[in-house]
């Protein structure tokens, strides 16, 4: 996948998670899943895919040189001031 | 036993924290942000530890008690969510700029953005009295839980004294850095020991199944949301976790990392902490009702400490006293240094009074305010009332309201002082308006629709910075440069 298109998806993940924080479909459900109440499952899970969405962001779309160029010296990616 | 423990525990608190002072040199910077040299490990785990109060403990359990399962998609799950964006989109460039700029607190930072002298001291008061409150809320934490654990027997007194006393040697003595070591240690204790209560009583309660079982046959309400919440206060409570982005004790740990690459361990792993910490609060606040069925109020704010002292053996139960105490004390400390430097840099240094302070000064003067803090809060903690503890909320409305300021500073070329003291004034009015009328009720929403008061006074602020710049002239763009490249 091309860098512009990989920071894109990293980007757009997260007001898809903001949507699917709000998971109205299980508000009234009493079942379980993997032994504890799905509406609870489902928000552990959900944090476990938000760990996974971060590292994709920070690993695709890291604004390394902007942040060099704002404190006044090389990015930590190695990339030189502008 | 238990108050040996928790004894022994505040010594090796204080002990690191003086130890850290061997590495203080006589500098602002030094004292104030730790000379800007915290790496990625202990840089998440006094973010963690500071952001995470005794409320992760002892009001996640009690507020899963109450409504159930659902505290945690209102408090721990929209958390992980928000605060690692928080840390991505503006901790990064508050570093960046701080470090080249050479800033220490949140009120010099909008001074160097839009060079308003009103505008910093605005919003130097609406910080301190923000903040105010929920330090109070620390130190007379410390005296509940003290009197939980022992039964009645230590005043409540006793307990936010030691608090406040352990805290003021730590900070005064190590500064940021010393703070920001006790804190990593502190969370590695209050983490480690909520995971092993969680198993311990889990185990005696026959294990999770059979214990959700026994909740499901008298309070079966309290495994699905149901009526306890509204979707529309799931929605809007989101925005709280967004108050992460202006504490100005946040703001400092920010100023502290080594480099920007520091951050990513925080942005990434946040989420595991809370997981960590909150997964087991919430079962045992579930499990609580097993064997404390029908405590009302203030009483269900004690369920984990009951349970503690039905389920697990007493020397655990000291350690786990001191653990509660570890998760008041890492925000505590963070939050009075941060006052500290404030008034040091920002009122003291910044007018000028006694002339310029060399390095040395200004440490021995963000130490006198540290202690004056406290001390003060120690003093307002034996007469408030214990209804200070509905505050905490409130607090955090006022600070995550505060955040399109910031977020224009940092990302609007457009954006003006004008914009940023509309934007304040408006967090200000909207604050005090909807809290005069929900401040007696615990599930005040805007006109009973179940949206929380923090989406609508956001959303003002947000139109207020925006409409205030539009119609004032535009900053010079040098000044804006130093901010967005």
């Amino acid at each position: 996948m091309a860098v512009g298109a990989a920071r894109v998806t990293a980007y757009a993940a997260l007001p898809a998670l903001y949507l699917l924080h709000n998971d109205l479909w299980f508000w009234n459900d009493p079942s379980r899943f993997l032994g504890l109440p799905v509406g609870l499952t489902y928000h552990i899970l959900f944090s476990a895919v938000v760990v996974l969405a971060m590292w994709r962001l920070v690993r695709v779309a890291w604004p390394g040189d902007v942040l060099g160029e704002l404190a006044g010296e090389a990015d930590d990616d190695g990339v030189a001031r502008r | 036993m238990t108050l040996t423990v928790i004894f022994a525990y505040l010594a090796a608190v204080l002990l690191i924290g003086v130890w850290s002072n061997r590495r203080l040199a006589a500098t602002g910077e030094d004292f104030f942000v730790a000379g800007r040299t915290i790496g990625p490990f202990v840089l998440l785990m006094t973010l963690f530890g500071t952001h995470m109060t005794s409320f992760a403990l002892l009001g996640a359990s009690a507020e899963s008690y109450r409504i159930g399962i659902g505290v945690f998609s209102l408090m721990a799950s929209s958390s992980a969510l928000m605060v690692p964006i928080v840390f991505f989109f503006v901790g990064t460039r508050v570093w960046a700029v701080g470090r080249r700029l050479g800033l220490l607190t949140q009120v010099q930072f909008v001074r160097a953005r839009w060079g308003s002298d009103g505008i910093g001291l605005l919003l130097f008061v609406v910080l301190v009295l923000l903040l105010l409150p929920y330090l109070l809320i620390g130190v007379m934490g410390g005296g509940v839980v003290l009197g939980q654990i022992t039964d009645g027997a230590a005043p409540s007194w006793l307990g936010s004294l030691l608090v406040s006393g352990v805290v003021i040697g730590y900070v005064t003595s190590g500064g940021l850095r010393g703070t920001a070591w006790v804190n990593t240690f502190q969370t590695a204790m209050f983490m480690v020991l909520g995971a092993v209560t969680a198993v311990l009583i889990v185990t005696k309660l026959g294990g999770v199944g059979p214990a959700l079982d026994r909740v499901a046959e008298s309070r079966p309400e309290l495994l699905v949301r149901g009526e306890a919440i509204h979707p529309l206060r799931l929605l809007s409570y989101t925005l709280i976790p967004l108050s992460v982005g202006t504490f100005p004790h946040i703001f400092a740990h920010w100023l502290s990392a080594k480099r920007a690459a520091t951050f990513k361990a925080p942005v990434v792993l946040y989420p595991v902490c809370i997981a960590v910490v909150w997964i087991p609060s919430v079962l045992l606040g579930l499990f609580g009702n097993i064997d404390f069925p029908g405590l009302d109020g203030a009483a269900s704010n004690s369920v984990l400490v009951r349970m503690i002292a039905l389920y697990v053996p007493e020397l655990l139960a000291g350690l786990l006293g001191a653990g509660v105490f570890a998760a008041i004390m890492s925000s505590l400390d963070s939050q009075s240094l941060s006052l500290g430097t404030m008034f040091t840099q920002d009122v003291v240094r910044h007018y000028r009074w006694g002339g310029d302070l060399d390095g040395a000064r200004q440490v021995r003067l963000g130490r006198l305010f540290v202690v004056g803090i406290v001390a003060t809060v120690f003093l307002l903690s034996l007469v408030a009332e214990r209804s200070i503890f509905a505050l905490s909320v409130w607090s955090f409305t006022g600070f995550a309201s505060l955040l399109p300021v910031v977020v224009a500073a940092l990302y609007w070329r457009r954006s003006t002082a004008a914009g940023a003291g509309a934007a304040i004034l408006t967090v200000i009015a909207l604050w005090t308006w909807f809290f005069l009328r929900g401040i007696g009720d615990a599930d005040y929403s805007v006109g009973g629709t179940g949206v929380m008061p923090v989406a609508v006074v956001f959303a003002g602020s947000t139109l207020a910075m925006i409409v205030g710049s539009l119609l004032s002239r535009p900053p010079a763009p040098e000044r804006v440069a130093r901010f967005i490249p």
